[in-house]
């Protein structure tokens, strides 16, 4: 079943055209020591019937997400997805057309890419956003990249330890093999005190790295760490929550140089940790150094309005080696669903969501944290996920509340090093929109009951 | 029929007071917010975004989707992009509630069906690729190029050796040497044979004891087997370095040759072309790679591991490898598109992938030799599953360019081939028709070139002429871009 369309007849009569006399003939350009010359090894075909039942069995045995409860945090979230979003991602129009090269054949899309840098830029206040990279780690680091281009200081990379642990490993691997130093300032009070990065942060740094709200969930002085980066003529790069913005102050209000962000809350489903969406935004004079594809407006030949693929120099097809990234393209369908998402909240919407994450996960914090053994591990503020400090373990306490069907987590010990965080006894617990009082208060039963009876 | 009000931009389409998406009541006790988050962090007002209700927002992106061509709705012989079928029952399947709704830190022992998947398809792409070690984290083709780079860098500095240099020819995908200089590599470039193959005396006299990896597109660019594949893997070997198998032309060997057979070392996959992961207008795509057992320890983690009898513990678990180059993606990997592709190898099977191979090269010829006495084909008598011709001569005796014919071929309904790729043919036309159009489709096309070229200059110049919009203005996007909408610039 591989979707053929050619009768044997019509191959007989495309061979004759072709002037061979069988198929095998045309893969004689391989030659015959180069191929494989037995059938490949793999499991038998399926029907759709078959394959489908086939899928539903490993679905229904993978017991995450069937009627249980997610107050998993780490970066990605449990947050409602309206029926719109899915209706429009699943327009084949959409879904089955590639990159707009022939932008008289994709206006569509184009628009559609006009429309999310435009959103982003409303979202963060951030002058120009390019039409989005893979997700909210690879982000992180071309972000760095491109503030080592723009400061011509290619050696060292400022980054604070409550940034995302795999946002760090991937920077890490990202530079392995080129010289740069990244060092992470330690913030085991769940911030970082800006003296010390004060103190890291000298004339060859190219830019201060944090995410806000951080890892642990907790809010950074985001004010004066950018401040400490432009003393230093370093670069202010911030990883944001894009649902945070419907409440926290925008990073161009604080002084960021580029904005970056995981953008799976808006509207794209967690599907075990991918596809998801990189948002990545920037001050105008920085444009022609970001990486990544941007959509432009301009004319057609008959004055009407019409939108293209932008300032394509920058890009690989060019400028291959000396490209600003070696990113093909974008993330087209997320890009889409997050401005679907953006579109239907608007901005009163956005607040409603933004307001319930921070209400919900404050009285679940205050509950949880009242449990005889469970404590808030840091005193900062935090916006919809928080970290708890427990004092028989942290695994103990995910498992009891797993076996009532909930997922919190994820347990902080599995990450290393995470910038002077005692982890060991610690876990993350993100609250969404999607949670109600009634589930909050019966994951407390659930964890207080188990903790009394262990 | 053009719904032309709905297609406005949003936010000329917002008015104050207009909803869409309304949240339920906060059921939690309220309290004051600068009692949870003190004020210096608030923002002051609300953000800017626009105000519609949700049917305006179905009109407004149903009607921009009609102004898209699509593999759905047109042929769409993209060369080099393999933009093929994408089988509905994948969309289905791939938004089953326990596998679209699974959190990435989601327990192993709740997360079995998903593991048991995504360890199957590293064991299918270890066959077919005949390369034993996979690593699903790469999220697309380029990120595969550079994961790829780095585990070869980490190897060589391991063996205490210091080899910088990448070559690769000029044929080649401009990822290639945009993901070996972000690699850390100094990028070297060789020229062609007059056949369009790897210069094999250059390759020699370029080689030496700062040589990683030459990175070799097989079947290349202009839709040729590197038929000295095996001299190239051996001359390679020979001097240290390792062989990058590109493997964005894969959709024509399947079950027919391996790049672990040929002589590769190392290759990415894109499970968006090759194994129908959809386009997306751009992506997501996944782009996992198959390495050599020396090189396996080395990869990205996590990787999924099965666990050998012990009743103890659980079947499929996730495991970083002993000396692995760290993460190059969050999380694990782009599962949604990794799902559609396993979907796809267990609809095949063996015979079925080697059904799509032949079919791809069958294509592709017939279309190659109804078309290369109107567009001559400069390299090769037969082709693989793509061919790239010419429209030099054309172009010379008519005025009509590669860019023409591309612009025209969208008022007929298909979808433009690749042109000016790869760049070491003038005028390029790279057609890749794939194995899921019809030989009636094949023949309307290359009827529809054969009328182009019949056609006056001065009217192709001006083509299209039935889409949406004519041919946009480049130049002035680039002298003053515009890319966002502003309430001052509206007018």
């Amino acid at each position: 079943m591989a979707y053929l369309f050619n009768t044997p007849d019509q191959q007989t009569e495309m061979l004759q055209t072709i002037g061979v006399d069988s198929i095998d003939a045309l893969f004689q350009q391989i030659p015959s020591s180069n191929q494989l010359n037995r059938d490949l090894q793999l499991p038998g075909a399926l029907t759709e019937m078959e394959l489908e039942a086939h899928m539903r069995q490993l679905a229904a045995s993978n017991g995450g997400g069937l009627n249980r409860i997610c107050m998993l945090g780490g970066g990605v979230y449990d947050h409602f997805v309206p029926a719109v979003v899915d209706e429009i991602a699943s327009r084949g129009e959409f879904y089955t057309a590639y990159t707009p090269y022939q932008a008289e054949a994709s206006q569509g899309s184009l628009q559609a890419f006009f429309e999310y840098q435009t959103l982003i830029c409303q979202l963060t206040g951030m002058d120009v956003s390019n039409a989005s990279l893979y997700e909210g780690g690879t982000s992180v680091s071309e972000a760095a990249f491109m503030a080592m281009r723009i400061t011509k200081r290619h050696g060292k990379v400022v980054i604070l330890g409550s940034v995302h642990p795999e946002y760090r490993q991937i920077i890490a691997t990202y530079v392995d093999n080129v010289y740069c130093t990244v060092v992470v300032i330690p913030t085991p009070q769940g911030t970082a005190d800006p003296a010390d990065v004060e103190a890291a942060v000298d004339d060859q740094t190219a830019c201060v790295i944090f995410q806000h709200p951080n890892f642990f969930g907790c809010l950074e002085q985001v004010g004066q760490l950018s401040e400490i980066a432009h003393r230093n003529g370093a670069m202010s790069i911030v990883s944001f929550d894009p649902i945070s913005l419907g409440l926290l102050q925008r990073p161009a209000d604080y002084g960021a140089d580029i904005a970056v962000a995981e953008g799976q809350s808006l509207g794209i489903p967690m599907q075990f940790g991918g596809p998801f969406l990189g948002i990545l935004a920037c001050r105008q004079k920085y444009v022609r150094q970001m990486p990544g594809r941007l959509v432009g407006e301009t004319v057609d030949r008959n004055g009407k309005r019409c939108f293209v693929l932008n300032l394509q120099a920058r890009e690989q097809h060019i400028r291959r080696e000396k490209a600003t990234s070696n990113i093909c393209t974008n993330q087209g369908l997320l890009a889409l669903r997050a401005t679907v998402y953006l579109t239907l909240l608007g901005k009163h919407g956005l607040r409603e969501v933004s307001e319930l994450c921070c209400r919900k996960a404050h009285y679940a914090a205050d509950r949880l944290s009242a449990i005889d053994g469970i404590s808030l591990a840091f005193e900062r503020p935090f916006f919809k996920e928080f970290v708890l400090q427990c004092r028989d373990g942290a695994e103990t306490v995910i498992k009891k509340a797993r076996q009532n069907g909930f997922d919190v987590g994820p347990a902080l010990r599995q990450f290393g090093d995470l910038g002077g965080v005692a982890a060991n006894e610690a876990f993350l617990v993100a609250v969404t929109e999607n949670r109600t009082k009634e589930e909050i208060d019966r994951l407390v039963d659930a964890v207080s009951i188990s903790s009394d009876s262990d | 029929m053009k719904n032309r009000q709905a297609t406005e931009l949003l936010f000329t389409l917002s008015k104050p007071g207009r909803r869409a998406a309304v949240c339920p009541p906060c059921d939690v006790p309220e309290c004051s917010l600068k009692e949870m988050i003190s004020a210096e962090f608030l923002a002051d007002e609300l953000s800017e975004l626009p105000e519609l209700c949700e049917p305006d927002v179905i009109r407004h992106f149903v009607n921009l989707s009609t102004l898209n061509m699509s593999v759905d709705t047109h042929f769409y012989p993209l060369g080099s992009c393999t933009m093929k079928y994408n089988p509905k029952r994948h969309e289905r399947l791939s938004a089953l509630a326990g596998i679209v709704d699974v959190h990435p830190y989601q327990a192993d022992e709740l997360n079995q069906g998903m593991l048991h998947i995504l360890f199957e398809l590293q064991e299918m792409l270890a066959e077919i690729s005949g390369l034993p070690a996979i690593s699903l984290q790469p999220a697309a083709g380029a990120q595969g190029e550079l994961t790829a780079l780095l585990v070869a860098a980490a190897y060589f500095r391991d063996k205490g050796e210091n080899r910088t240099k990448v070559l690769f020819p000029s044929s080649a995908h401009g990822t290639n040497p945009a993901s070996a200089a972000i690699a850390g590599f100094e990028c070297v470039q060789l020229s062609e044979t007059s056949d369009g193959l790897v210069n094999l005396e250059e390759l020699q006299s370029r080689l030496d004891h700062q040589t990683a990896a030459f990175m070799i597109t097989n079947p290349n660019t202009l839709g040729l087997f590197e038929s000295e594949i095996a001299t190239i893997s051996q001359m390679l070997h020979d001097a240290g370095g390792l062989v990058y198998i590109d493997g964005a032309n894969m959709n024509a060997i399947l079950g027919i040759a391996r790049p672990g057979d040929f002589g590769g070392d190392m290759m990415h996959y894109n499970i968006h072309k090759t194994f129908t992961g959809p386009h997306g207008a751009g992506g997501p795509g996944a782009g996992p790679i198959a390495v050599r057992d020396f090189l396996a320890d080395y990869l990205p983690g996590p990787v999924v591991v099965r666990s050998e009898s012990d009743s103890d513990t659980l079947a499929y678990q996730l495991r970083n490898p002993d000396k692995s180059i760290g993460r190059v993606r969050s999380y694990f990997g782009n599962v949604g598109i990794l799902i559609r592709g396993y979907c796809y190898l267990r609809t095949l099977g063996a015979k079925g992938l080697r059904e799509v191979s032949e079919n791809a090269v069958l294509n592709a010829n017939y279309l190659m030799a109804k078309l290369k006495d109107t567009l001559p084909v400069p390299h090769g008598e037969f082709c693989m599953h793509e061919f790239v011709a010419s429209a030099q001569q054309i172009q010379r005796e008519h005025g009509i360019s590669a860019m023409d014919i591309a612009k025209r071929l969208l008022d007929f309904g298909f979808h433009a081939p690749t042109v000016y790729f790869p760049l070491v043919v003038p005028e390029a036309v790279m057609v890749e028709p794939t194995e899921t159009e019809s030989k009636e489709t094949l023949d309307a096309f290359a009827d529809a070139i054969k009328e182009i070229i019949g056609e006056s200059p001065a009217f192709l110049h001006e083509a299209p002429h039935s889409t949406p919009v004519s041919r946009p203005n480049d130049v002035q996007a680039a002298r003053k871009p515009v890319l966002k909408w502003s309430a001052s610039s509206d007018s």
